[in-house]
């Protein structure tokens, strides 16, 4: 810390930024600023105040998109304290991280077009905590279990050039709220699809051994990917609107890019009959319903508490 | 056994259990070289633009995995606008025994400071 800078405003912290600052009644889904970006916070209070309000279609679009990195995110803080080194350990738990930030958001802005039962609007924690399987609508690549390292990384390298094509577009959405995640979102999911890049290739030409499992984890993970990119009315309507991104929009620059990492790598594209899919519209595979035991059962067991 | 299951064999009914299935993974190797990874020093620049400063260490198993890892553990929060990693091996470090003949003898030799002279007349701006 520079001794000639005495500012009592920077003292302590330097230029690092806290994000405290962005709590304010002058935070602004909208307003992006480099040390300073949109937080759940910001989106509760204009959620709150009224600022903000989703249509029906743009809520139940979030609602898919945060289901997504919501489970994402419980996958990989699987890993945590698991992973084969501490330094790989962080960065999964990192990964998991802003997962779960960017569920934080769009669940916040999913919630402002519903309610609860009992009339109350719904936050970010009745839609994570009280929703049961059928309920969530996340795709099924996306609960698929973490398996062996590779597996995850496998995972990993589908999802993280999915979300990153996809927020790359959202950034553009007509609906300012989602264009704000997506502007946040990007920058960060980009760095996954490095991460995942750099081990798909280390993973494929390290020994025999790594390399069989980095094939093995791709085809487990193959037969998901199809689902990422099915259109249906709900999409056809929003990105007609400039809302939201069709996913079949997305497919081609996905098999150029993946495909440019698995030719380094020297693999192939997995050749594995597509799942049936269904998650958008609340068909699970067997493992969701494991997943959501495991996040949801202190909610529940003690609804309201806070520690 | 992997928990997918192996892709290549789709999983048969209980009538028709497949039992030359090849197992999906082979069960890992029981030794572990946790030397492999190499051990890396991390240097780090604030954004304020002052030089970079040693920030600590991690385990990598390459400079590009090095600097990755470096910028999870180490920039988490806003520290740093660059980063370098070098090989913990590479630094050559003074000998923290010979203390007295390495760091002492500029001891006692205040004319090394400027403080030492006086100041000559009429000199302006010192």
């Amino acid at each position: 810390m520079s001794t000639a800078h005495t500012n009592p405003e920077t003292t302590g912290h330097g230029d690092i930024s806290t994000g405290v600052a962005g709590g304010d009644s002058n935070a602004s889904a909208t307003r992006i600023t480099p040390g300073n970006a949109l937080r759940p916070e910001d989106i509760a209070l204009e959620v709150r105040t009224g600022l903000v309000k989703p249509s029906e279609d743009i809520a139940e679009y979030a609602l898919r998109l945060g289901d997504d990195a919501l489970i994402l995110a419980q996958r990989l803080g699987h890993w945590i304290s698991r992973a084969p080194e501490l330094e790989e350990d962080i960065a999964l738990g990192n990964i998991a991280l802003d997962q779960l930030g960017h569920a934080r958001s769009f669940l916040t802005y999913a919630g402002a077009a519903m309610t609860n039962d009992d009339g109350s609007a719904r936050s970010e924690d009745d839609l994570a905590y009280f929703r049961r399987e059928h309920e969530f609508r996340s795709v099924q690549l996306f609960e698929q279990p973490n398996g062996d390292f590779a597996a995850t990384i496998a995972r990993q390298f589908v999802v993280s050039i999915y979300q990153y094509l996809l927020y790359r577009r959202l950034t553009e959405s007509t609906d300012e709220t989602l264009a704000a995640i997506a502007a946040k979102a990007v920058k960060e999911v980009d760095y996954h699809r490095d991460h995942s890049a750099q081990w798909v290739l280390r993973l494929a030409g390290g020994t025999e051994e790594s390399r069989k499992r980095m094939i093995h984890g791709l085809r487990t993970m193959w037969p998901y990917v199809g689902e990422l990119f099915r259109d249906d009315d709900l999409t056809q309507r929003l990105a007609e609107a400039g809302a939201g991104v069709a996913p079949s929009s997305l497919r081609e620059d996905f098999d150029r890019l993946s495909g440019e990492i698995l030719a380094e790598a020297e693999l192939e594209v997995p050749d594995v009959p597509a799942a049936p899919g269904g998650g958008r519209y609340g068909k699970h595979s067997e493992h969701l319903g494991y997943i959501l035991a495991e996040m949801q059962v202190l909610a529940r067991e003690h609804p309201g508490a806070s520690w | 056994m992997s928990p997918h299951g192996n892709p290549d064999a789709p999983a048969s009914t209980a009538t028709e259990i497949n039992r030359d299935a090849p197992k999906a993974s082979p069960a890992p190797q029981e030794h572990h070289d946790r030397s492999a990874w190499g051990l890396w020093e991390v240097f780090v620049r604030s954004s304020r633009g002052l030089s970079h400063v040693h920030a600590g260490s991690l385990h990598a198993p390459d400079a590009a995995m090095a600097l990755r890892n470096a910028r999870d553990l180490y920039t988490r929060r806003n520290e740093g606008v660059s980063i370098w990693v070098v090989p913990a091996d590479a630094i050559a470090a003074s000998d923290p025994d010979s203390k007295g003949s390495f760091f002492e003898s500029p001891q006692g030799k205040d004319y090394r400071h400027a403080t030492y002279y006086t100041k000559s007349e009429g000199v302006k701006h010192l």
